[in-house]
């Protein structure tokens, strides 16, 4: 069974790494008003986060937000790489989301036929 | 919403657009007394009498001040529908508490669903919210703080793989050691 203990283990080999990016890394935000939640934002967010421990990304950010008023399009996901444009995807199922992190979040590579919005800051 | 657990995740985020930076969320289950109490409270902004009356109800929307959708109302109607209620208690300024309760053994109640990913998610994906979480079930008790994780990550985010890969682990036997070992209520 996994304990506190564990995590105090792993803080303390971490430390010996060097690679710890805390900040300036991509992030992705998963829509979770109730309109995601009902179209399996949850589902969708699981999946991220597996991507992220199987891939060993280290410099991710996952966040979460509300009701944008694109109910219909959900589960949205966006994907906010450091200096480019904001990609909103729409009607995202877990299984798009191996995709996603491969093309987007890694090799920068926007899937067009899975976008609904992009924002320019 | 087939879960209950999707239903916590909901209530989280309404304390989150409330402008909560705290929210604890107690989970407790009574086989005795036949009962399952889900309460989420919050510091967030609060609501008035008013407004604590009109999002009970899901065509009363106020989306020009609030964004009000059918949350609450579809839990409303699961307690309802199983035997318990649901109570808002609010003081503007100062924060809400929602308390749910259902007939534990009532033929219609939810299944709990995967807790393990509604919590996973709360603590990942909102780091800066102060999130604890409170589970027994008769009498186990299981207690997860944000402060006492992040005390001891001291920098290290909750999405660095290796601590996510720990934080499903400890999760997972947790609430399934709650039930005395099933990972599902149902088995």
């Amino acid at each position: 069974m996994k304990t506190i203990e564990d995590l105090k283990r792993l803080r303390e080999e971490l430390k010996t790494k060097n690679n710890l990016r805390h900040e300036g890394g991509t992030q992705i935000i998963v829509g979770m008003g109730t309109c995601g939640i009902a179209a399996g934002a949850r589902q969708v967010m699981t999946a991220v986060l597996e991507e992220v421990a199987k891939r060993k990304l280290e410099d991710v950010k996952v966040c979460q937000t509300g009701c944008i008023g694109m109910c219909e399009k959900e589960v949205l996901l966006d994907v906010v790489r450091p200096g480019e444009p904001r990609i909103t995807y729409g009607r995202v199922t877990p299984a798009d989301v191996p995709k996603i992190i491969a093309e987007h979040v890694v090799n920068g590579r926007i899937i067009a036929e899975l976008a609904v919005g992009k924002i320019t800051e | 919403m087939r879960e209950i657990s999707l239903h916590i995740l909901d209530l989280v985020q309404n304390s989150n657009e409330a402008g909560a930076t705290a929210v604890k969320l107690e989970i407790i289950e009574d086989l005795s007394k036949d009962s399952m109490i889900i309460r989420v409270s919050d510091n967030g902004r609060g609501m008035n009498k008013q407004l604590r009356q009109l999002v009970i109800d899901p065509f009363i929307t106020t989306r020009t001040t609030r964004r009000i959708g059918l949350g609450l109302p579809l839990m409303d109607m699961s307690t309802k529908r199983c035997g318990g209620y649901l109570n808002i208690d609010s003081t503007p300024g100062e924060g809400t508490v929602i308390e749910a309760m259902y007939q534990h053994s009532h033929f219609d109640r939810p299944p709990m669903g995967n807790l393990v990913e509604t919590i996973k998610s709360i603590l990942v994906a909102n780091a800066a919210l102060q999130f604890s979480y409170y589970h027994t079930v008769n009498n186990k008790t299981l207690t997860v703080s944000s402060q006492e994780i992040s005390d001891i990550l001291d920098g290290v985010p909750l999405t660095q793989p290796d601590v996510l890969i720990w934080l499903h682990g400890y999760l997972s036997d947790n609430i399934a050691n709650l039930y005395g070992g099933a990972k599902d209520e149902n088995n």
